[in-house]
This record gives C-alpha cells, structure tokens and sequence, in this order.
C-alpha cells in the first residue's frame, strides 16, 4: 500500500510540475515585455533595464521559472494587472458561483443519468435503450451557449421563472443565488449528463455480464434487487469517478454558460482577463484550475484502491 | 460477386445497414455539399447587408429570415458551413496526425512511454475550452490559430486512445512474428500496427470533428476565437444573440445546423465503432 502511494504520489507531482512549466511557459510566450508594459510609455531604455535586473527578468528563463514556483507555492499568484488585487484574492472571489454552479449541474446529470444509464443497460437493445442513447448522443451534439440562449428565452424572457442573467445583489441570500444558477445548472447538468449515461450505460453492462449477477439471478431474487443492490454497487465505483471529474472539469470548463448567464465565476474572471490580456490572472487561474483537477484526480485514485480490493495495490 | 468487392464498400454497406447511421451519413454528405457548391445553393451574397429588410423571418424571399443587418441568413448558413466544416476538418486531422504519432510511440516504445504520457496528463488537466481560450489568447485570433490551438487540445485525446490500441496490439502475436523475422521496428510500425488502429483513429475523427465544431462555436461566442466578420456557425450566433428576443430565427437555425452536423458526426463515429469493434474485443 506505501508503495502504491508513493508512486502515485510521484506521478502526480510530476504531472503538476508539467502544468506549472506549461502555463509558465505559454504566458511567458504571450506577455511580451512584462516590464514594458509595467512602466508605461514613457520609461526609458535605462529604466527599462534597471527594473528588468530587479525583477530577475535579466536572468535565463528556467532561473525566472524557479523564482516563479518559489512564490507560487507560498501560495502568490501576483497582481492582476486591471482588478487591482492579487490574483489569489480575485480567485477566490469567484470561486463560489462557479463551486455552486458545478455542485448543481452534476448533481442534476447525475439524477438524470444514472436512471437513464440504469434503463438502458437492462433493457439493452430495446426502444427505451436506443431513444436513451439516441439523447445522449444528441446532449453531447448542442452548443452549451446555444442552450442557454434557447432556456433563457423560454424560462427567463417568457415565463419569467428566472432572472436573465446574473447572480443577484451581492448580499443576497442563499436562496436567491441557488434560485440564479437554477438556469445555467440546467444547461450544464443537461449537456453532461450524456457523458453520464453513457457510461453508466457501459458500467451496468460489464458488471450485469458478471458471474455473481447470474448466482444472484440464480437463487431466485428479484430482477430488480439484482440490479439496484448487487449490479449498481459495482457499477457505481467508476461512475462516481467520472461525476468527480466532470465537476472538475467544470471549474474555468463552464466558462461558455458562465458568460451567457452572466454568472461572476472563474470562467469568466478568466475570459475578461483573455479580453483584456491580464496575464497574471490567465497564469494563476489556469494553474490553479489544473491543479485542482489532477488533486481530484489523485484523490480519486486512492479512493479507488481503498474501495476496490481488486486494483493492484 | 461479393468476392469481388472491394473492402471499403463492404465496410460501408455493413454501416448502411444500420438506418439511423444512413440518415446521418446522408445529412452529412448533404452538408458537404451545401458547404461546397455554396455559391450554387444560395445565390444570395452572404455579407450583403440590407437596412430595411433587417430581422425578417423567414419567407419565401428569405428561407431562413435575415438578420440584424439584414443578411439572408440561409446564405450565411450555407457559406457558414465552409468555414465551420474547414476548421473543424483541419483540426480532426491534424490532432489524428500528431496524436496517432504521439501515441504510437509512447504505446510501442517502453521508455517513451512514461514521459510522453505525463505531459499528456498535464495537457488534460486543463478543460479543453479553458486550454482553446488561453491558447487563442497567445497566438492571436485568426482562423488559423483557431485551428492550432484546437489540434493542440484534442492531440492528447487521440494520444491516449492510439497508446492504448498499440499497448494490446504490441503483445500480440503476429507482432512478436515479424520482429522475430527481423522486420525493420519502423516498418512493423508502418505495416503491421498502423493499420490495425485504423477504426478507433476513424472514430476519434469523427467526434473530434464534431466536438471541434462545438469548440469553434463557443470560441467565437465568447468573442477569443474565429474573427466575428468572418460567418461561421458560431460567430452567426455570437453576433445576433442580443436579438433572439424579437427574431427566434437568428440563434435558432445556426445552433440547429451546428447540432444537426454534431450529431450526425457522433452517429457516424458510434456506427464506425459498433461495426468494428467485436474485431477488436476478438484481438484483445
């Protein structure tokens, strides 16, 4: 078990060390002169030059990476060049629509994929199998904009069950910010759950082939106790997984829906800091977007081993 | 007379057989060709703007409706779909190109393996939208870094699917066979593992065809992608959204166009992989 853990320990810290190297790498590329564009137009060559030696810009660039991670890991992201805060506190600002936000949407692609998913596999092959399929692959073919403009239109200009856009007053309370994100979590739980019952689809299937289900079969029980007791509990272990990571995924990945609904998240922090080229914010928040996701990831991995006795430990 | 057939048509026929994966291979050759012959099917200048006729809904003189500049909107589907289909298109390929050569490698060759596959990792850690966006960011929006920037997301993908083929077909026999005749390892490469990935690189093509359509369309909704004068499926709907109100029709028919080709895509590749796939389970 020690074993196991260290090297999933080692693999992932390598895996963060690559992400850290390639946002550093990827907004170094596009910044141009940082120190430039710190001083303004009318800084002097000299000035320009003095001030690039007191940042360490002067030095190779694996020497400026190293200084980088050095404060990265103290947890500083630096200053956001147009909010006038550091990035870590802009971050954190967000992150709590977009946290909603992803804690609804999958919890609504999963109320509607495990069931859909469940149908399909045992009755697999029949109308309800196909139509399920057939609307799964049809979930994962709309734009998320495209169904945010259309739900919008219905539910928020005609019926006017939702606000527009938005995430009301900033000291609103609770419920009115759950009752805001009710549209987008709609798109965003519509739209994923295909992923969601796809792959309990096949979950359900590999497990429903399995020996025990026959046994179980076998002594007599009912259909529906061997699929809701003895298949689903198997089949759960993978499909808990993939509802992690699409959580995760939706952390900076729901950016679309956030700017259709307006929605003051990590997705657009970073979409209006692309607009405005606010490199600092686009290289913090994608590390930390990334980071979290291989965190998950990881954690997932060992839940795994905890779970299953049958990965390899 | 079936022994004289080629293998692709038989292929295709087996994937005809199937009626829904027809209609979506039908839908998609219609596309193409709309996309091709777009001056022939719609003779109407797809940027000529007319004040008067602005937010029209759809006539006779105008199939589709017109829209906030008074643009026929069926035209600028149907040149839309040029752009729409060529980046989409180029960005299949090249990600199938540098993803099947990644994942070959990292699939064949033991002490690539490892390193190729944590940079994989890494580039999937970021969503694929969130890496598009900042990749767009960096290069610059023009259709051409659309396109690089959505290969350099979908790469990893086919990275991981090709490694993972050629991890099985690496131990089989055959394979053992020709290195144990002393076969060249880029010819066994070439001749004997290339092309037994041929149907899961073919399914990954069409999706990736599909989800680079949905990727380009939400790059230009949020403004970081194609260049909005230029009319894709995407930009249509990302210029006219403020007035979906008082004309359905302008976010309506490009979104349905761009689902109806998503969907057909996914179809397609769905079909590919039912009808190739007991081949491969046989071959694990």
């Amino acid at each position: 078990m020690l074993r196991f853990l260290a090297s999933r320990l080692a693999g992932m810290l390598v895996v963060l060390a690559i992400v850290a190297v390639l946002v550093f790498v990827l907004t170094r590329a596009a910044s141009g002169d940082p120190i430039a564009v710190l001083l303004g137009d009318q800084a002097t060559a000299a000035d320009i030059a003095r001030v690039r030696v007191e940042y360490g810009l002067d030095k190779p660039l694996p020497v400026q990476f190293g200084y980088w991670l050095r404060e990265v890991l103290q947890g500083n992201l630096g200053q956001s060049i147009f909010l006038q805060r550091p990035v870590t506190q802009a971050l954190w600002e967000r992150a709590e629509p977009t946290t909603l936000l992803s804690l609804m949407a999958v919890a609504i692609a999963a109320l509607i994929g495990l069931p859909c998913g469940i149908a399909s596999a045992v009755f697999r092959g029949r109308w309800i199998d196909s139509l399920f399929t057939g609307l799964a692959m049809l979930g994962a073919s709309v734009p998320s904009f495209w169904l945010g403009l259309v739900l919008i239109q219905i539910f928020a200009v005609s019926l006017g069950w939702f606000p527009v856009s938005g995430y009301g007053a900033p000291d609103a309370p609770l419920a009115e910010r759950l009752h805001a994100l009710m549209l987008p979590a709609a798109v965003l739980g519509l739209l994923n759950s295909a992923l969601i019952i796809r792959f309990t689809r096949a979950s359900m299937l590999d497990v429903l082939g399995e020996d025990y289900v026959r046994t179980a079969r076998s002594k007599g029980l009912g259909e529906g106790r061997v699929v809701l007791k003895h298949a689903l509990r198997n089949a759960l272990v993978p499909i808990v997984t993939v509802l992690g990571l699409t959580a995760a995924l939706m952390i900076g990945g729901a950016v679309v829906t956030e700017t259709v609904f307006g929605l003051p998240g990590v997705g657009s922090l970073v979409v209006n800091a692309v607009l405005r080229r606010d490199y600092p914010v686009i290289q913090g928040a994608l590390l930390v977007i990334a980071a979290i996701y291989v965190l998950i990831n990881f954690a997932i991995d060992l839940l795994y081993a905890v779970v299953d006795p049958r990965v390899k430990v | 007379m079936t022994l004289r057939m080629p293998r692709l048509p038989l292929a295709l026929r087996r994937l005809l057989r199937d009626r829904i994966v027809a209609v979506a291979l039908l839908v998609l050759l219609a596309v193409a060709l709309l996309a091709i012959g777009a001056p022939l099917f719609a003779s109407a200048d797809p940027n000529d703007t007319a004040v008067l006729e602005r937010l029209r809904p759809p006539s006779a003189e105008h199939l589709l409706g017109t829209d906030e500049l008074g643009r026929d909107l069926y035209a600028r589907i149907v040149h839309g779909a040029r752009y729409s289909l060529a980046i989409a298109a180029l960005t299949a390929l090249g990600a199938v190109l540098f993803g099947t050569l990644l994942g070959l490698v990292a699939g064949f060759f033991r002490r690539l393996d490892a390193p190729i596959m944590r940079v994989v990792d890494a580039m999937m850690a970021f969503p694929d939208i969130l890496l598009a966006i900042a990749l767009v960011a960096i290069l610059g929006a023009s259709l051409g870094n659309v396109v690089l920037a959505l290969v350099l997301v979908y790469t990893p993908r086919v990275a991981r699917v090709v490694r993972a083929s050629t991890l099985v077909l690496r131990e089989l026999l055959f394979i053992e066979a020709v290195r144990a005749l002393g076969v060249r390892t880029s010819r066994i490469l070439w001749r004997h593992v290339l092309p037994n990935l041929m149907s899961p690189i073919l399914v990954q093509v069409s999706f990736i065809f599909a989800y680079a359509i949905l990727a380009e369309a939400g790059l230009s909704f949020l403004g970081v992608g194609v260049p909005p004068e230029i009319p894709t499926w995407g930009t249509m709907v990302a210029g006219s959204q403020q007035y979906a109100d008082r004309a359905f029709w302008v976010v309506l028919f490009p979104g349905v166009a761009i689902i109806l080709t998503a969907l057909s895509l996914q179809l397609v590749g769905d079909g590919v992989r039912d009808l190739l796939d007991p081949k491969l389970k046989k071959a694990v």
